[in-house]
């Protein structure tokens, strides 16, 4: 297939459209953003402003689902796994978005330039999602992470949200220079940054088993490893997470893993699926460590934001689960899983919001105590999506078969995963001792008499509450046309090329 | 030459990576981050006179996106800085649990 000619206007809005309406829209939102000094007011429209742009942004990508379905070679991926990743990302930019302007006027913020800077994280994770070059994938993630580090401490007058800001500012740069040594070994020992190219070069020139390409491929998943948290590169997390205003930790452990997680897939399958051999080992450990370590400390939180956090990590190990099979359903597996994490982690999320305090104290989980007494639908609501986090059935709806659909992948792989799915059974049955204890809490526990009630839910909270629950009630319902839809565009290197490449290398 | 030019950044990287694990002061951990970048820089010249132009083109790119970098970081460290009137890896410990 002839690459799309990126100098061609009509060839360019093809591959590109979305992601320039973005950055165009974004652009100039910040000036408009700066314009004016800081007001809760001001931070309020522009939100909305933002919110309008990142939903045009959506349907622009939702009319590209449709009408594309070729994926090409050059540094720019037009195909369904794309504009997958992107509706998931947009998501979560829109909960993002509307959370932060709630949280903003709650916490008396009048900065408008979060939801700009929200709206540059998703420009650069969108074009994440599309990169089918190193290059690409280094300027998608570093435009994304530095807008995310200026988030994370977004809120000046809170130290606690300083710390974390720099804590995620070291580790992350740390993280991105092994990320790049690797990219650079991977060049030196193939020639080229294209992902086709790296391929077919592994493939032609018998490199699975060269030292440089090995040394490179594992450096990228340290750095990768890094930017999903996984264990043992996830110590970063939950002191960031905490630190972090409440929406734009929602937006880091929903919307950030979601794109990092369609970068590493897509690299993976595309540029190293000669050297499957050689990498799986290494990402069934990462799977292995982080979903038995994220989920056993999980059970010791009492600090909620802490426990999601690790929670958040016990995801990206079952995630890498579906890397590790390696098969052609892991894409639309993975996506669909990202669906149910993003919209279970901003409701979970708005519901933190809403028990906050105007001080920076944490929200714990005994605070939850009784409140079904109190607020009965938002307990009802927290208690479908920790169910949904856990993989339910029936009551955590998609929770449950965004799990089904990664042990799927991992058992029908050209080489089962027996061990890796038995563990994230097993794990599984662990994370119902936090998910079920904030449950039992809720409906359970008598609240305490000088507890004061939470205050009214505010306007966009509600509706991203409301959103998040139906959509996975509904989702649980009917999660085969989703998934389809995924796979109808899934990626392009299949376990059918991996085979006959791996058996012709040369064995060490 | 290649050989040479390769075993100099692994060496580079290698103090930029002992040098982020053991200081403390958080503007030097950001200089030994810079380090690694550079080293990653030098890899990627050394290597683009085997296989022409690209990887050059990729230095550009890490150096622009180091400098915004350091712009963000650097903001970051003074916000602290406002808060705790240290930068000392140290002290800060806020967050824990």
């Amino acid at each position: 297939m002839r690459p799309l000619d990126l100098a061609v206007p009509a060839q360019l809005m093809t591959a590109l459209g979305p992601d320039l309406l973005l950055v165009a829209g974004a652009m100039l939102l910040l000036v408009w953003a700066a314009w004016r000094p800081p007001s809760t007011a001001h931070q309020r429209h522009v939100g909305f402003a933002s919110l309008a742009l990142a939903l045009a942004t959506g349907l622009y990508v939702i009319s590209s689902l449709y009408a594309q379905r070729t994926a090409t070679e050059g540094p720019i991926a037009v195909d369904n796994f794309r504009w997958m990743a992107d509706v998931v990302i947009l998501l979560g930019t829109v909960f993002a978005i509307a959370l932060t302007i709630d949280d903003n006027a709650r916490q008396d913020i009048g900065t408008a330039e979060s939801h700009v800077l929200i709206l540059f994280a998703s420009a650069g994770m969108m074009l994440l999602a599309a990169a089918q070059d190193l290059m690409i994938v280094f300027l998608g993630v570093e435009l994304m992470s530095l807008s995310v580090y200026a988030l994370a401490g977004i809120n000046r007058r809170s130290a606690r949200g300083a710390e974390g800001a720099l804590k995620y500012f070291l580790l992350g740069a740390f993280a991105t220079a092994f990320l790049l040594y690797g990219m650079a070994l991977v060049y030196g020992a193939t020639g080229s940054t294209n992902l086709g190219d790296i391929a077919s070069r592994i493939g032609e020139l018998r490199l699975a088993g060269s030292p440089l390409l090995v040394i490179g491929v594992a450096l990228m998943l340290i750095g990768f490893g890094f930017k999903v948290a996984a264990v043992p590169f996830h110590m970063w997390a939950p002191d960031v997470y905490d630190g972090a205003p409440s929406p734009i930790t929602a937006y880091m452990a929903a919307t950030v893993k979601a794109a990092a997680f369609a970068a590493l897939l897509r690299v993976w399958m595309e540029a190293f699926p000669a050297a499957f051999d050689a990498w799986r080992p290494a990402v069934a450990g990462l799977a292995v460590a982080t979903m038995i370590v994220g989920n056993a400390v999980g059970l010791a939180q009492r600090n909620i934001k802490r426990m999601l956090a690790y929670s958040s990590i016990a995801h990206a190990g079952f995630l890498l689960v579906a890397l590790a099979a390696g098969s052609g359903q892991a894409g639309s597996a993975l996506l669909f899983y990202l669906l149910a994490y993003t919209l279970a982690t901003f409701g979970a999320f708005a519901v933190i919001i809403v028990l906050s305090r105007q001080d920076d104290r944490p929200v714990m989980i005994d605070d939850l105590a009784g409140l079904w007494g109190v607020r009965p639908w938002l307990a009802l609501g927290m208690g479908i999506l920790m169910l949904s986090l856990l993989g339910f059935p029936v009551f955590g709806g998609a929770g449950f078969f965004a799990k089904w659909y990664v042990l799927q992948a991992a058992l029908q792989a050209p080489a089962p995963q027996v061990a890796l799915a038995v563990i994230l059974v097993l794990t599984t049955v662990v994370s119902a001792g936090y998910y079920l204890s904030v449950v039992m809490v809720m409906f359970m526990k008598p609240r305490p008499d000088d507890a004061p009630a939470p205050g009214p839910t505010p306007g966009l909270t509600r509706a991203v509450l409301l959103v998040s629950v139906l959509a996975i009630l509904v989702l649980g319902l009917v999660p085969d046309q989703l998934v389809g839809l995924a796979r109808a565009g899934a990626l392009r290197a299949t376990p059918v090329t991996v085979a006959p490449i791996t058996a012709r290398a040369p064995r060490p | 030459m290649l050989a040479e030019s390769l075993f100099f950044s692994a060496v580079l990287f290698s103090i930029g990576v002992i040098g982020v694990l053991t200081r403390r002061n958080a503007i030097i951990v950001f200089m030994c981050v810079e380090l690694m970048l550079n080293a990653v820089n030098l890899t990627f010249v050394a290597f683009a006179r085997v296989y022409g132009a690209g990887g050059q083109v990729f230095v550009f790119l890490v150096m622009t996106v180091a400098a915004a970098e350091a712009a963000v970081g650097l903001a970051i460290i003074i916000a602290l800085f406002r808060h705790r009137h240290t930068v000392d890896l140290q002290n800060i410990n806020l967050l824990k649990g």
